[in-house]
């Protein structure tokens, strides 16, 4: 299941400075596996210490919160967009 | 005087240099500036501020800006007024308004943010600023923009009231309509954020940006004559409001400027978009996202990347919170106008209502001080009074006919 992950700024040193990466997953959850094997360390800036989503990021799956789908076991499929987004101020 | 120490991680104390970043590379979680209270503690005090300018200025030394300001000299030091007739009705004995309707020069507090963000601007060397809006945010960086000469562009969801789109659109900046939620645009704007050299405001500059709103708070606490009120009942939206408030007390007290701190902060939402005030009464600190339904489209805001703080506050100061209806909005801003002659907008509407429903339910006692935070105008949205004010009296210009109407009028109110 190969998908387009976007990549934000603070994440960028350990993808080589890479603002979108190919990755695959059955879900978000296997697609982190998958970031991680790439580009060992950016699980952790990802999820806390008991593997939840950290507070401050956000995850979209074609746009939409992955918290409005089934969270880190959304299913993804081929072509996919995955952005990883840090959370902003209001307005 | 060397008053800052860069930026800091809010959740893991990381130490950052100044600079356009927002988000600690670590932990993601936000990044905040880092005062030298020593430093300050002494040089700031109340005479210091009270030779001040009568604008948002007088505290300068508690805002990140080191040079001059760029824009806004103008901005904040609204009115704070004593609401006796509101406070008679709610069966209160001390209510004030602080009204950030009035604020110089869109009208709402977001002008107190975006002086000290485009100021930062360009202290930073940035010829281009940018927003994602609800629409006070469009109002004031497309204003402060166009005074300080630099180039604009707003990101607004396409539904937003007219009102807004017209207070924004005369300024001249490029205005982006997104056909989606404010949550849509924002999460667009970061990524918009992350591929142009723009200073975004409430992304990149958020840091900054956000210390604006404690000028809201100081001048609240100077108002009283330097005593801390027993209630602030604050609308929330994205969250830092409420949570800048708190600090700005929590630093006046730091600096030695006030004795004590018992104030309870209180958190207004609509209930079409209420997910900080579901935290304070589920009494949880996960929030949970919601895709607003509510006339209060400047607090539209579903998912609050400061609803984590602005629950901390609420809890932390023994404050509460609660939710209001669409009907309840309405008949909170035709409260504030009736009793106290002020027109404020939606979200003005949901802090008269909150505060009400918190009074009433006994969380809020009636013999202690209220502070209402107002932080927006009227007449950014009549379309939500379009359908609830149409009494008037026509007649022809006779004095016979006007003696009539008024004959009809008594003797229906009679």
């Amino acid at each position: 299941m190969p998908v387009l992950v976007r990549i934000p700024t603070p994440l960028r040193p350990l993808t080589k400075g890479s603002a979108e990466i190919q990755a695959k997953g059955e879900t978000v959850d296997s697609l982190i596996g998958d970031l991680e094997r790439q580009y060992p360390g950016l699980k952790d800036r990802l999820l806390d210490e008991a593997g939840e989503l950290r507070r401050f990021i956000n995850i979209y799956v074609n746009q939409e919160d992955i918290r409005f789908l089934q969270a880190k076991k959304t299913a993804l499929k081929d072509g996919d967009e995955v952005s990883i987004v840090p959370a902003i101020a209001g307005g | 005087m060397e008053k800052l120490n860069g930026l800091r991680c809010r959740e893991c104390g990381r130490h950052y240099a100044a600079a356009p970043i927002h988000v600690c590379e670590f932990c993601f979680g936000p990044l905040e500036v880092d005062y030298r209270y020593d430093v300050l503690k002494g040089v700031v005090t109340r005479e210091s501020i009270a030779a001040g300018p009568p604008s948002m200025w007088r505290y300068k030394d508690l805002l990140p800006i080191e040079g001059d300001v760029a824009v806004g000299h103008h901005v904040g030091f609204t009115p704070l007024i004593r609401a006796q007739n509101l406070a008679d009705e709610l069966g209160c004995r001390e209510i004030w308004v602080k009204n950030d309707s009035v604020c110089h020069p869109t009208w709402s507090f977001k002008d107190r943010v975006v002086a000290v963000a485009v100021t930062k601007a360009r202290e930073f060397g940035f010829d281009t600023v940018a927003c994602a809006s609800t629409g006070n945010l469009a109002n004031s960086v497309a204003a402060h923009a166009a005074e300080g000469r630099l180039k604009s562009y707003i990101f607004i969801p396409a539904d937003l009231e007219q009102g807004k789109v017209l207070a924004t659109l005369v300024y001249n900046p490029t205005l982006v309509a997104v056909h989606g939620t404010y949550d849509e645009v924002n999460r667009l704007c970061s990524e918009i954020a992350d591929k142009y050299r723009w200073a975004f405001v409430n992304v990149n500059f958020r840091p900054y940006y956000s210390e604006g709103s404690k000028s809201h708070g100081f001048e609240i606490i100077e108002q009283l004559g330097w005593k801390t009120p027993g209630h602030i009942v604050v609308p929330c939206a994205g969250g830092s409001l409420i949570t800048k408030i708190w600090k700005a007390i929590k630093e006046l007290k730091t600096l030695g400027l006030i004795d004590g701190v018992s104030t309870k902060m209180h958190a207004a939402q609509a209930l079409g978009c209420g997910p900080i005030v579901t935290m304070i009464k589920n009494d949880t600190d996960v929030l949970v996202p919601v895709r607003p339904s509510t006339i209060a489209k400047s607090l539209a805001i579903g998912n609050p990347a400061d609803g984590y703080y602005a629950y901390k506050t609420a809890k932390e100061s023994g404050g509460f919170g609660e939710h209001a209806t669409d009907e309840e909005i309405v008949e909170g801003m035709l409260l504030l106008a009736r009793t106290e002659g002020i027109f404020t907008e939606t979200a003005g509407g949901v802090t008269v209502a909150a505060a009400k429903k918190l009074i009433e339910r006994g969380v809020i006692p009636r013999d202690e001080s209220i502070v209402l935070c107002i932080t927006g105008n009227g007449l950014k949205t009549p379309d939500s009074l379009q359908d609830r004010l149409d009494a008037h009296v026509k007649i022809k210009p006779s004095l016979s006919a006007f003696d009539r109407a008024l004959a009809d009028l008594k003797s229906q109110t009679s």
